[in-house]
């Protein structure tokens, strides 16, 4: 009974991150119809900037996730302009393809720098161990940061200007241009704000895990899950799609052998993209 | 029908396939002629979907791997001859594919390309598990297993040539379909969904059937090609990357149309095996490619022969 | 629908790239050998260290004149291609490197799976093939004739610790926990049926996806299970984050040998989670092996990472191991005759830097490593420092396990 409880705890922990993971793919997703198939690398490539920051140059390891906000808002602008601008408005194909496109680059270029060894960052904060079982301190400030970093974007994307800007133009693009919004500058924002999110969620999961550069692949598809039982475009419905996830995992552990768990989540992705499409927690859009 | 130029370029290009490789005993000819027939076969029945109905199946690799499998194991297990496991592992893989189609077809767009992605992925994991196919280690044919068709050599060649036949095989079903009542059908629900259904085009059976049809030819390929490797296991099989490049071909070839899929496939496939043996790339080749294909994607959208229909009009009466 | 500049642009590059894999014609009196490695995709990693090996040898080789076999001097050329860590075109690069690019042996592509569709080739030609990186035991048990393995087989693999946990505890309770790839999946059965004929407990036995990324539940269930030892793991990423998760959950395991990833040096980075974890190895710089020919394991490591900068780990000396023994196949035979040469292997029982080399010749496994004996290697810490020690078998030790 305790190990469940354990198992429940640890998988809600972790299960935010997964959401916060989920969170750019969804925000981009529900704004501009882009199914951004580059997410995972970018994840990646958030974890590599907590290495850097924190191994190589020292600094201290909690400092890396505002510089990876930054960071990661910089290049999602630039590949927007680079590869997905043109895309807007045309079938999903194009953007899956182009997406994907980027995401060959991207891991084509890690590859090349940091080939596919494993890389770890030891960062350590006091737990607390209940029954025996023990919670890390990573995973506890990685879930808080979660959700302190969810609740700043809901802030932002419900009282400012650009945050108010995005979801008209998510609801309605032509209403959106029409009423004066600069749709392009403000779809580039938001690409740029979802990869912000893949990348800072890159850099907690590397206080935690260690990673390699393909460790992109196995977080991607685990946000496409929890996109599809948030909702889709829906933030709020990822961080508890997330959680969701983690509290699926978590308990179907103790309980089955762990090589059929990946049977179960996307047996659950498919049967809720069936029966729910709007997502499981299908609140009202933003 | 016969008068239709088409088809004879379809039978030229297969004959061109058989013969010179033959004619000229290359056999690093054959393997990457192989490589590209299994492309071009991906491509064309991915194109059913894609081009004509306009779905995208993201997970088309599922019926490849599957067919492998069936085919695979009735090979080494029961001792099957090849041809016969080949078929009985299209219709299986079809029949199965119907079901799944019950289920996913109804979801459009990128909620229908994400959950083929997820019955890729759960199958795979099945498929892990499942130990009479050798769970994760996959089943390995022991050498003797080309012994009935004359030994490793033979089976080569043998298994080379039935892959061309596949080959135009799922050409000229790709153009059948097109000139049929069925082909219109589908490429009205392509075209716009709700209209073809209103305008009394059975959509929910349309899609089954073709979503069951683009399973057929690719697992037979699939089949034979895991034969032809020795070994099926199930990171090869059900590849996801591989289901990737198999819609690039599709695009760069130029959806919709036949002939498209196909040269898109063979180009594809002669790029990626170039880029892959000239030495200055070696290190950069996933970078080019990536490259590559956004360039395409961003610029030239209707692939080679959307550009090659554009340029010239009257081409297209014989180039479908 | 403007631009038609890029499509041709495109098309030029591709034109260009096919000139430009054209062969260049060699001079006389070269070996070449032929093979494929992971230059991408998620083997690069290992395939490159055992290309490194390859290099060292070849180097080395040809800077002393090359090898020499009936009266001549061979030079010896590679002939290498990216197979990008899937089996895809493993046949169609074999098959070129075998017809257009002549080469007269091969080495194996890395990892079992691809030694396997590679052999289909290899077999087809009558080319000897040494398999490196590759030890899982299925590629040999198919009925070939010239296919010779270097690593010891995959049943091997924890034998030795296995051997080494008794020591400590006779009677210990294992978890196995390893992941659903062929490779780890046959290591950790064979172990697993070992201790059972051993009479020993199983508490537990998970196989868990490659994809999965957070262990915190299996470890949980490990502490339920009550287990003292933990043997399995993976590859990389797996291996060092269970590692790591063990540590930070305190999931008080006395023994833990994890497969493939705590060989890295890389692994130093889990800082103190890494202290107490041992990995079975094929090779480590610090063994104390007398070579019949060759260098020692300690000269060979000094040229390694003199040239390279960093200490090879086994992927590298097995590289550098197969071109030994396959210069030794050839001299012994006198000659690069494909029959000789193999009849030579078959015969060959030598002790190199790598260990003992031996090849079976029962035609059920033909090729399969016979000699050779894993070590078992331990994070320990050393002057505040973290080492890799050897601690199995006694014969090849220098330091004691850490229980």
């Amino acid at each position: 009974m305790i190990a469940i409880l354990a198992s429940v705890l640890d998988g809600v922990l972790v299960g935010a991150v997964y959401g916060l993971a989920a969170m750019g793919l969804t925000l981009i997703w529900g704004v501009m119809n882009v199914i951004n198939l580059a997410h995972g690398a970018l994840t990646v490539f958030g974890m590599f900037a907590l290495y850097f920051l924190a191994s190589v140059l020292g600094l201290p390891p909690y400092s890396a996730v505002p510089i990876a906000i930054v960071a990661g808002f910089v290049c999602g602008v630039v590949l927007y302009w680079i590869a997905v601008h043109r895309i807007i408005g045309r079938p999903e194909l194009m953007s899956l393809l182009a997406t994907f496109a980027v995401n060959m680059v991207l891991i084509g270029v890690g590859t090349a720098l940091w080939t596919t060894s494993p890389f770890n960052v030891p960062v350590t904060l006091p737990g607390f161990t209940w029954q025996g079982y023990t919670f890390t301190g990573t995973h506890i400030m990685a879930a808080v940061l979660a959700g302190v970093l969810a609740g700043l974007l809901y802030l932002f994307l419900h009282h400012t200007r650009v945050g108010k800007a995005i979801r008209a133009v998510a609801q309605n693009r032509e209403a959106a241009e029409l009423s004066g919004i600069p749709t392009k500058q403000i779809l580039s924002m938001a690409f740029g704000l979802g990869v912000a999110l893949a990348a800072v969620s890159g850099t907690l999961i590397a206080t935690m895990f260690p990673f390699t550069m393909l460790s992109g692949e196995a977080y991607q598809l685990k946000s496409f899950v929890v996109t599809v039982l948030g909702g889709l475009g829906n933030p709020a419905g990822a961080l508890l799609g997330g959680i969701a996830l983690g509290l699926v995992e978590g308990l179907s552990t103790p309980f089955m052998p762990v090589s059929w768990i990946p049977i179960l989540e996307f047996g659950l992705f498919v049967f809720c993209l069936m029966a729910f499409p709007r997502g499981i927690f299908a609140l009202s859009k933003g | 029908m016969w008068r239709r130029p088409f088809l004879w370029l379809i039978l030229a290009v297969s004959l061109a396939f058989v013969l010179v490789p033959y004619l000229t005993d290359d056999v690093q000819l054959r393997e990457g002629l192989l490589l590209a027939a299994v492309y071009v076969i991906l491509a064309s029945s991915l194109n059913l979907m894609i081009g004509y109905a306009g779905y995208v199946n993201f997970g088309n690799i599922v019926f490849f791997g599957l067919g492998g499998y069936v085919c695979v194991f009735l090979v080494s297990e029961w001792h099957w001859p090849l041809v016969p496991s080949a078929i009985l592992a299209g219709v299986a893989v079809s029949a199965v594919a119907l079901l799944f189609g019950l289920g996913i077809l109804r979801l459009r767009g990128a909620f229908f390309a994400l959950a083929t992605i997820g019955i890729n992925e759960a199958v795979r994991q099945l498929v892990t598990n499942f130990e009479p196919w050798g769970g994760a280690t996959g089943i390995y044919l022991s050498f003797d297993a080309y012994e009935p068709l004359g030994g490793p050599m033979q089976a080569l060649w043998t298994s080379y040539f039935l892959v061309v036949g596949v080959m135009a095989l799922s050409l000229l079903a790709s153009f059948a379909i097109k000139r049929s009542k069925f082909g219109l059908g589908l490429i009205a629900i392509g075209q716009n969904e709700d209209a073809a259904a209103t305008l009394g085009v059975p959509t929910p059976r349309y899609k089954a059937l073709v979503y069951s049809a683009s399973a057929f030819l690719p697992a037979v390929a699939g089949g034979i090609y895991f034969f032809k490797s020795g070994i099926i296991e199930p990171g090869a099989a059900f590849n996801l990357g591989l289901s990737i490049e198999a819609i690039v071909m599709v695009m760069l070839g130029g959806q919709g149309t036949v002939i498209g899929p196909a040269v898109g496939a063979f180009l594809y496939e002669e790029l990626r095996g170039a880029l892959l043996v000239a030495e200055a790339f070696s290190n950069f080749q996933l970078v080019i490619a990536g490259v590559l294909l956004l360039v395409i994607v961003l610029f030239v959208p209707g692939g080679l022969m959307g550009f090659v229909h554009r340029r010239w009009p009257k081409a297209r009466s014989w180039l479908e | 629908m403007k631009s038609t500049t890029p499509f041709w642009a495109f098309s030029g590059i591709a034109v260009a790239a096919m000139l430009a894999g054209a062969t260049p014609t060699l001079a006389e009196d070269t070996i070449t050998i032929g093979f494929t490695a992971s230059q991408t995709g998620k083997l690069n990693n290992d395939s490159t260290a055992q290309l490194r090996g390859f290099e060292l040898w070849r180097d080395e080789v040809n800077a002393a004149g090359g090898i020499k076999a009936g009266g001549k001097q061979y030079k010896i050329n590679f002939v290498t291609y990216d197979d990008e860590s899937q089996n895809t075109r493993v046949q169609q690069l074999y098959t070129r490197i075998i017809v257009q690019d002549k080469a007269q042996f091969l080495f194996s592509p890395y990892s079992s799976g691809l030694v396997a569709t590679a052999a289909i080739v290899s077999e087809q030609y009558g080319r000897v093939m040494l398999t490196t990186g590759g030890a899982e035991e299925k590629p040999h048990r198919l009925g070939n004739k010239n296919l010779f393995q270097m690593y010891s087989p995959a049943s091997q693999y924890l034998a030795g610790a296995l051997l080494a946990l008794k020591e400590k505890n006779p009677q210990p309770k294992i978890a196995f926990v390893y992941e659903d790839d062929p490779f780890s999946k046959a290591v950790a059965q064979a172990v697993r049926d070992l201790a059972k004929k051993d009479g020993l407990t199983l508490s537990l036995e998970e196989s868990y996806s490659g994809s999965t990324t957070d262990f915190g539940p299996i470890i949980n269930k490990v502490r339920g299970a009550n287990a003292d030892a933990l043997l399995g793991g993976g590859h990389y990423a797996d291996g060092a984050t269970m590692a790591r998760q063990l540590h930070d959950q305190n999931a008080g395991l006395k023994w833990v040998t994890l497969l493939v990833a705590p060989d890295s040096p890389n692994f130093a980075t889990l800082g103190d989670a890494a202290v107490g974890i041992s990995v079975p190895s094929q090779w480590e710089p610090q063994v104390s092996f007398k070579p019949d020919f060759g260098p020692t394991a300690a000269e060979f490591t000094k040229r390694f990472s003199d040239k390279y900068k960093i200490e090879p780990g086994y992927h590298a000396a097995g590289g550098y191991a197969a071109g030994m023994i396959l210069q030794h196949a050839i001299e012994q035979a006198g000659s690069i005759d494909q029959a000789k040469v193999a009849d030579a292997l078959n015969k060959i029982d030598v002790t190199t830097m790598f260990g003992r080399t031996k090849f079976s010749t029962d035609p059920k496994e033909h090729g399969l490593q016979i000699g050779h004996e894993m070590v078992l290697a331990q994070w320990q810490k050393k002057d505040g420092k973290l080492v890799k020690e050897v601690i199995w078998p006694k014969a090849a030790k220098t330091a004691d396990i850490l229980y």
